[in-house]
């Protein structure tokens, strides 16, 4: 067997591997955590972000570039909006912690 | 930057991405995790940017919209965060759509070949399909959460069903796959039009799956959108080759997906009847029409049940939320355990409007996450307890849930009914979104104190001085 495996194939290995992570590491969250997972959840899809910037970056004349501009904006909310509204969330929860480690 | 290296950077990023969600599974490690994702995001943002043929458009976009995430994000209620999350995942669906359209106009800007392979077409058509849903379904949910009903139909938290909607909804779908299937054995020259029209038939399936889903089954539908928006993104980075996508998509897919399982059990709802929709608009019908009389009291009776109690449990529902009143809420509590009682609260799962929604309303408020206890953790104790106190809910604190042939039986509740005195704040007798009887109101060990959960519980603290 020498032939290269087909992309396909190591996307699909990536992928299922991923998911067995995901199930996982999701399981062991907090309840009382679960609005904050969904926000930072949100923002890590914004990980789509590194495509629209190749989009938005590719050298050929055409739309591509303008349409990867528009995708880079809409994501870059999520991008920095999703980390930033977990973080406030979460300082709200370290905030008491604080508080009554003082008491 | 060589192709090895760029794969490497996606890797650490892809480790941090999990890191961060791992940090979330207790509040002392979460804000560290929160740390990870952002250096995770830096990471592969970055890497790209050093690869990418121009980036000034790039730059300025990211600006863009980060100072518009910044703004949001700041400025957001944290009543409002549902709402928020569902835009949120509208955008990353319809990025999804505009990568893959981009992508399908140049490959070879994205290192993919031309003319596309076919493995590459159908991950392809599946990112563009999941994200157009993700984006016209992720609309509708907002419109529902934000209460926009007003402006059309379409947004009313009631449910909106017409007759054959499933047969419609089925045939779209259907029609969608044919057009998909087209699409990935067309030549490239003929590929558009099967991809538009799987594109537009995905923005109208997106719009016909969600409506008939009704303001109680919220906390599903967004989960549910959350899985979508990260099987999308996993869709984008198949289509791209690209293994970060996928992991990062794969996580977020997998997380969404979890918290609808974990939603529908808190409901006893299968998933199906859920997404098959029609549940939970009904307007509570009122409920007992003076069948059964309930032992009314004034908010200054209760602060006499709570001062005298040694344990008192709070259940909050959304009608807490809704009437603002967590602080207040945060300020009896205070008040009663400086006279030495001691008072928890109990969240249930769908208290709120979507998963853990309690939690933070009532850490925002000042309330040590320590006093806060899980469903599953607290209803041993009810039996000792004093004064269990339910703050704007019905449905979770049902007692007929035991019962078999009752609408909700079989979904778990908090057992307020074991606790020696139930102390139960409403506006008036109507029933909850289940539109179910409730008896718990109507027990000898019950205490109804109607009005404003505000007002009421404010009341209780002047009282209590």
């Amino acid at each position: 067997m020498t032939e290269a495996v087909d992309p396909t194939i190591v996307n699909v290995t990536v992928f299922v591997l991923a998911v067995f992570v995901g199930y996982h590491v999701v399981w062991n969250v907090t309840p009382a955590l679960h609005t904050p997972l969904m926000s930072v959840t949100n923002a890590i899809s914004s990980v789509v972000v590194v495509g629209a910037i190749l989009a938005a970056g590719s050298s050929t004349a055409g739309y591509g570039p303008l349409i990867g501009a528009i995708a880079v904006a809409l994501v870059a909310v999520n991008t920095f909006g999703g980390f930033l509204v977990t973080q406030r969330m979460l300082g709200m929860f370290k905030k008491k912690e604080r508080k009554t480690g003082r008491k | 930057m060589s192709a090895n290296l760029i794969a490497i950077s996606y890797l650490v990023a892809s480790v941090l991405f999990i890191l961060s969600l791992k940090g979330l599974s207790h509040p002392l490690t979460a804000r560290r995790g929160n740390v990870f994702g952002i250096a995770g995001m830096a990471i592969a943002v970055a890497t790209t940017l050093a690869i990418a043929h121009r980036i000034d458009i790039a730059l300025a976009m990211l600006g863009a919209g980060g100072v518009a995430g910044v703004v949001i994000a700041r400025r957001v209620q944290m009543t409002q965060m549902p709402e928020l999350v569902a835009a949120m995942h509208s955008l990353v669906g319809l990025a999804a759509v505009l990568i893959a359209i981009a992508v399908l106009g140049d490959p070879q800007a994205f290192s993919v070949e031309y003319p596309i392979p076919v493995g590459n077409r159908v991950e392809l058509f599946i990112g563009t399909f999941v994200g157009a849903i993700t984006f016209s379904g992720s609309v509708i949910a907002f419109g529902k959460l934000a209460g926009l009903g007003k402006y059309g139909r379409l947004f009313s938290s009631a449910p909106v069903t017409f007759k054959g909607q499933h047969f419609v909804n089925l045939a779209l779908a259907f029609f969608m796959l044919g057009s998909g299937i087209v699409f990935t054995i067309e030549s490239p020259a003929q590929q558009w039009p099967p991809f538009l029209m799987m594109t537009a038939i995905a923005f109208l399936l997106g719009v016909l799956i969600i409506i008939p889903i009704g303001g109680a089954d919220m906390p599903v539908v967004i989960s549910m959108l959350n899985s979508y928006s990260g099987w999308a993104a996993a869709g984008i980075g198949f289509s791209l080759n690209n293994s970060m996508l996928i992991i990062a998509g794969s996580l977020v897919g997998s997380s969404g997906a979890i918290l609808s399982y974990i939603m529908c059990r808190a409901m006893n709802r299968s998933f199906f009847s859920v997404i098959l929709g029609g549940f939970g608009g009904a307007e509570g019908a009122v409920a007992g029409g003076g069948r059964q009389t309930v032992n009314a009291g004034s908010a200054e009776d209760a602060a006499f049940l709570l001062a005298n109690a040694e344990s008192v449990v709070i259940v909050p529902g959304y009608g807490l939320a809704v009437g603002r009143a967590q602080h207040a809420v945060k300020e009896m509590t205070d008040k009663l355990t400086a006279r030495g009682v001691n008072v928890r609260y109990a969240v249930h799962p769908v208290a709120g409007r979507m998963p853990g929604h309690m939690n933070v309303l009532l850490a925002e408020a000042d309330v040590p996450y320590e006093q806060v206890v899980e469903m599953d953790d607290i209803n041993s104790d009810f039996g000792s307890t004093d004064v269990a106190f339910v703050l704007g809910a019905n449905d979770v604190v049902n007692p007929l849930a035991a019962q078999p042939g009752s609408p909700i039986y079989g979904m778990p509740i908090l057992e307020v009914h074991k606790a020696k005195t139930v102390v139960v704040n409403k506006r008036s007798m109507a029933a909850g979104y289940a539109g179910v009887d409730n008896p718990l109101f109507y027990m000898d060990r019950t205490m109804m104190v109607f009005g404003d959960a505000k007002k009421v519980v404010e009341d209780i603290v002047k009282a209590l001085e």
